[in-house]
């Protein structure tokens, strides 16, 4: 029983965290979010191609590097808490359905170029009309994979036509989309990709939390009033503390779950669930206290908690809000 | 990260399981002193079978368990409903107050008594006027030749009318700060100077006492880990209730949330869709008491000290004992308003969950000033 990361999984995580602070800094990822068309930059997708990121997953037989969810979940950790615009967990939610739920034929078609950064993908999971909406990253995708009824089916991304949409989040550009080409089925359910999405989307959203918390635990120890700073006043510590309460909590369920999804295959649906539900919450109430910590700076624009606090509460709702997690633990643990 | 039993591990729960399926003990009796009898003789056989005092060294008479080995043992024992020991503070805060802090004859003087139950143990710490702030303590200690003479009043002493021992801190030297004029005695409950009046608490019952101390007579040999160094002395007491509860804790809220989810079940209340919402946002956060937990022992493990896990979890396992007996009064909705014979007691009992062994509040500034590494307040 031991819940530490190997040396292997430290020294992702440490790759991660020394590249992402050097080339995402608060001014690079405002350039991204609010100056570039896309969101994030060819050259700097192609950096963290070059860290083989997108093909931790994919199997080695596609030309992935075979890892596991708990890799994928250290890597989403430090992405959520440097806020690093990239197409990585569309490019990684595309090959981890058609890994899932495709066929060999279309594995071999398409996972050697999702893996090797060749190809970029995306999911498409509200139905809106004729195309889908709130699809991130779509525009440039190479290859779409699409809620089709109860089924996925992929397209290739020629075929895709994309118009912009306003995000909340400014840092995962949203577009509607249109597909005009052939889609075709996945023959499989997908299920399991679906949990391992969720679990990555729970860890982005633990980055985020512990990074607001980071932010209000400086700026409390820093800000006067009244003569002391305002960390000394239980009104504020205390609400620092219900912050990393709930910061170690989702951390806590997001590993267990990653763990699971990997060793544990039973355990992976109930796991997932309650770590997306946990970390739905926390990812956005842990950044609206922090901004509550912060007083009127942090209600600026040119404050920087507000980009952490719009991921954080845009995740609450991709892959499933807390709600609709809870309500499959609760059937999962046989509330019937 | 491995998140499943080692081997040895498992050897060593399924021995204990084995062992407590042969051996349970059954239902206790009803009423303080036939069911103080029980636990007594219940603690006796799990002495002779080696599974008293497991966390203690071998070499005082203990099984040597390791970290994970405890949690397995206190979560086995709440799995299997087994009655607690008779002496629960002597095993889990005086024995291994003495085993850090007692000099070689106090450790051969007091530990094998504490394993058998032949002598029982309380804890004299707070007082009406210390609680939270317990190194505000008034009692005191006055030197009378080879003696101390103490005078004060205790309260919330569990056990002080079986008790032999009373763990009790006082101060002894009332011109020093309040954290070094403080030493930690080991006070024998038999004489008459001592008065032991039961508490009754809001659920009707007496869990705990008061204790009034009127000149009661303590040999100097009897002060643990030295004079006036007894604040040192009660942090390891402390630190030790917190340590070792978190297990047996987070699988007793389990056992309650499976006995509500089958009732919500059986009274067609699962059906609603807010009820069904707060029990899986319960099971998660029981979940989550136990993957910190584990985390916490992994952190002990790596650092020798607990990490931020392990003063979470007793704020947060009082939040969620609590939230689930509001959620069962709800179920049993507009018949919540008669006594039943569980949830009534435990929506009561559960107001104490977040005052007994450190507040809520207290936690809280530990977690902010050690953790976070906020301003001390004040």
């Amino acid at each position: 029983m031991n819940f530490d990361l190997t040396d292997d999984q430290r020294a992702i995580q440490r790759t991660a965290r020394d590249f992402l602070a050097a080339g995402y800094k608060p001014e690079e990822i405002r350039r991204l979010a609010y100056e570039t068309d896309r969101g994030f930059t060819d050259e700097g997708w192609q950096r963290i191609c070059e860290l083989g990121w997108p093909a931790l997953l994919v199997d080695e037989e596609h030309g992935g590097l075979g890892l596991g969810v708990v890799e994928l979940a250290v890597v989403q950790e430090e992405l959520g808490a440097a806020l690093a615009p990239s197409p990585f967990l569309s490019t990684i939610a595309a090959a981890a359905l058609i890994a899932d739920a495709g066929s060999d034929e279309q594995r071999a078609r398409w996972l050697p170029g999702l893996a090797a950064g060749e190809a970029r993908g995306t999911v498409a999971t509200l139905r809106d009309g004729d195309g889908w909406s709130a699809v991130p990253d779509a525009d440039g995708a190479d290859v779409v994979v699409l809620r089709d009824g109860d089924g996925w089916a992929v397209a290739d991304g020629t075929g895709v036509s994309a118009e912009p949409a306003q995000a909340l989040d400014p840092t995962r550009r949203l577009w509607s989309i249109e597909v005009g080409g052939e889609r075709e089925p996945l023959p499989g359910d997908g299920a399991r990709a679906a949990d391992v999405i969720a679990v990555a989307l729970a860890a982005e959203s633990v980055g985020v939390a512990q990074r607001t918390l980071d932010m209000a635990v400086a700026y409390a120890k820093e800000r006067e009033q009244f003569g002391r700073p305002i960390g000394a006043y239980q009104a504020v510590s205390h609400a620092c503390a219900q912050m990393l309460l709930e910061v170690e909590g989702a951390r806590s369920t997001t590993l267990y779950a990653a763990w699971a999804l990997d060793h544990e295959p039973e355990s992976g649906p109930l796991a997932a669930s309650m770590a997306k539900a946990y970390a739905s919450d926390a990812g956005w109430r842990v950044p609206a206290a922090a901004l509550q910590v912060h007083g009127g700076i942090g209600f600026t624009w040119e404050h920087d908690l507000h980009l952490w606090l719009k991921r954080g509460k845009a995740n609450a709702y991709l892959w499933g809000d807390a709600g609709e997690h809870r309500a499959r633990v609760a059937q999962l643990i046989g509330l019937e | 990260m491995d998140l499943t039993l080692s081997p040895s591990e498992e050897s060593f729960r399924d021995e204990l399981r084995a062992w407590l399926d042969a051996n349970h003990p059954g239902r206790e009796p009803e009423g303080d002193d036939a069911g103080f009898t029980f636990r007594r003789s219940w603690q006796r056989k799990l002495h002779d079978a080696g599974w008293a005092g497991v966390s203690w060294p071998t070499e005082y008479g203990g099984r040597g368990a390791t970290l994970v080995e405890q949690a397995i043992y206190n979560e086995e024992f709440v799995r299997a409903q087994a009655p607690s020991a008779a002496n629960v503070l002597g095993l889990a805060m005086g024995g291994p107050t003495v085993i850090a802090h007692g000099s070689d004859e106090q450790k051969r003087r007091y530990l094998e008594p504490i394993l058998s139950a032949e002598e029982i143990w309380c804890q004299g710490f707070s007082e009406p006027g210390s609680g939270s702030d317990l190194a505000s303590v008034k009692t005191r200690a006055v030197r009378d030749g080879d003696d101390w003479l103490v005078t004060g009043q205790k309260v919330w002493t569990t056990l002080a009318h079986h008790a032999k021992w009373c763990m009790l801190v006082a101060r002894t030297d009332p011109d020093a700060p309040k954290h070094q004029g403080l030493s930690y005695f080991l006070m024998d409950m038999e004489q008459d100077a001592i008065q032991v009046r039961p508490l009754r608490q809001i659920t009707g019952e007496s869990e705990f006492n008061e204790l009034f101390m009127e000149e009661a007579r303590i040999p100097h040999e009897n002060i643990i880990g030295g004079e006036g160094n007894g604040w040192a002395v009660a942090i390891t007491t402390l630190m030790h209730e917190r340590a070792t509860l978190a297990f047996g804790l987070q699988v007793s809220v389990k056992l309650a949330l499976r006995q509500l989810m089958e009732e919500a079940k059986a009274s067609g209340a699962a059906a609603d869709p807010q009820v069904r919402d707060r029990l899986a946002q319960l099971y998660i956060e029981a979940e989550v008491l136990r993957l910190n937990a584990y985390r916490g022992l992994t952190a002990i493990m790596r650092n020798g000290v607990p990490g931020p896990e392990g003063s979470l979890g007793k704020w947060q396992w009082a939040e969620v004992n609590q939230a689930l007996t509001e959620l069962a009064m709800d179920v049993r909705g507009p018949r919540a308003v008669l006594q039943d014979d569980t949830w009534t007691y435990r929506f009561l009992r559960a107001r104490a969950n977040s005052i007994e062994g450190g507040t809520t509040e207290i936690l809280k500034n530990i977690v902010a000033e050690r953790v976070l590494g906020l301003p001390r307040m004040r």
